[in-house]
């Protein structure tokens, strides 16, 4: 809900394992709240919907360590080292801290492991974001405008996790603007606009109650 | 048990870790704090005799007042970079993480009260005649406070204004620990040791109260914050 008003309403979308959807859309259409939804972070007012086979009114919980979000935030911390902030979060997750070795050389920030997080640029910490997201090896990717303030080797690094991801069966989600390197990246396309799914291809007949299954 | 516990140290070695690069707690918690205690010990120069009377209830509102900094520090530092969703995200038991940040304020909580209390026996004319009595009421205090301290951060943690706030919800709610500790500190330093077993029950029974309910109610308040 956006004050009265509800943030998203006639959202119906099924995601298969390891597919690819872009969700796309101008400012405000929603993109994002859908993200944080299916992440588990934002509460289902109203309709229903199942991530991962959780339900999103009653089970967010134990969904959120399922799913990782690259958001416009790196989730980090600003006095923790890059490498600090690594093993946070893992073993947050209730994985070994050593994976946070394998995502820092991943996203090429093996010379910034010492580094805070607050004297990091804007695209290291896009890169760090990243990292992030390699460290929960999650079972469902949700990517909020991913290519945003990544360079081409950093561009390399997302496409290559996005890959694995549907390769080993993991559904991703992502929202863009940059069309023309994310519908690629998709098998499928969902377009969005004022909160509602406004349709989608290959198939475009979108039913119109509130309702996500994952 | 064992995962509980990890998650616990987790969170607290990761607020710790902050808190030591960004000397926040040394650099301007513990000068503020003295600078309390000293400002105190000027304004009643005059009355040298008053000083050593008034010097346990002087320390303890030093205490309470950097208490207040250093538990909205420690909920400040989760409004960065969406840190707070990370933790929602993770799989640690919201409880565990309440432990975690709650056993961080009370270890800068604990350095602090140690450094203040030389400081007292240094200016303010006082002789630790009971230091058993004196650490224990230091310690049922301090996690008093920061418990209470850390269920009423995580109430004001998504507020805009938290800052203000904070001091508001919590300052009458620890009212009975600080008068208690008070009274505690009086007995040990020259009254009865005997005087201060009824303020050290009131003040144990306050960090059970209030441990418990963070630890049942802190995942509903990670939500709404």
């Amino acid at each position: 809900m956006l004050g009265r008003f509800p943030a998203l309403a006639g959202v119906d979308l099924d995601v298969e394992e390891g597919e690819v959807l872009l969700l796309t859309g101008p400012n405000g259409a929603g993109k994002s709240t859908l993200l944080r939804l299916l992440a588990g972070l934002a509460p289902l007012t109203g309709g229903e919907g199942s991530v991962l086979g959780h339900d999103l009114a009653t089970d967010r919980r134990a969904l959120r360590p399922r799913v990782a979000l690259l958001g416009h935030e790196t989730f980090c911390y600003d006095d923790l080292s890059v490498v600090e902030n690594l093993r946070f979060q893992a073993r947050a997750i209730g994985r070994d801290a050593s994976a946070a070795a394998a995502a820092l050389e991943r996203v090429g920030l093996t010379r910034q492991a010492g580094v805070p997080h607050r004297l990091l640029s804007a695209g290291q910490r896009r890169r760090l974001a990243l990292g992030v997201v390699i460290v929960r090896h999650a079972e469902l990717l949700l990517l909020d405008e991913p290519h945003a303030g990544l360079d081409a080797q950093g561009r390399t690094v997302l496409e290559e996790i996005i890959a694995e991801a549907s390769g080993r069966g993991s559904a991703v989600v992502l929202a863009s603007h940059e069309l023309e390197r994310a519908r690629p990246l998709a098998g499928r396309e969902v377009a969005m606009a004022g909160g509602h799914a406004a349709g989608s291809a290959p198939d475009a007949a979108t039913p119109s109650r509130e309702r996500a299954l994952l | 048990m064992r995962r509980f516990a990890g998650s616990v140290l987790l969170v607290a070695g990761k607020d710790l870790r902050i808190e030591a690069r960004s000397r926040v707690t040394t650099n301007q918690v513990l000068p503020f704090a003295g600078m309390v205690l000293l400002l105190f010990a000027f304004a009643l120069d005059p009355d040298r005799g008053l000083l050593p009377r008034v010097a346990p209830g002087l320390f303890w509102v030093a205490v309470l007042l950097a208490g207040l900094l250093a538990v909205s520090r420690a909920f400040g530092i989760e409004a960065e970079n969406g840190a707070r969703d990370s933790l929602r995200l993770s799989a640690l038991d919201p409880a565990a993480i309440f432990l975690g940040k709650a056993g961080a304020v009370a270890a800068q909580l604990l350095v602090l009260e140690t450094v203040l209390a030389v400081g007292l026996f240094l200016f303010y004319d006082v002789e630790a005649r009971e230091a058993w009595l004196l650490a224990l009421a230091a310690g049922l205090a301090t996690a008093g406070i920061s418990a209470a301290g850390s269920v009423y951060g995580a109430l004001a943690a998504g507020l805009k204004v938290r800052e203000t706030l904070l001091p508001l919800l919590l300052l009458p709610v620890v009212a009975p620990v600080m008068l208690g500790a008070t009274r505690a500190w009086e007995a040990a330093l020259g009254g009865t040791p005997s005087d201060a077993w009824p303020w050290l029950q009131v003040m144990g029974a306050f960090a059970v109260l209030y441990t418990a309910l963070g630890v049942l109610a802190f995942g509903p308040l990670l939500e709404e914050s």
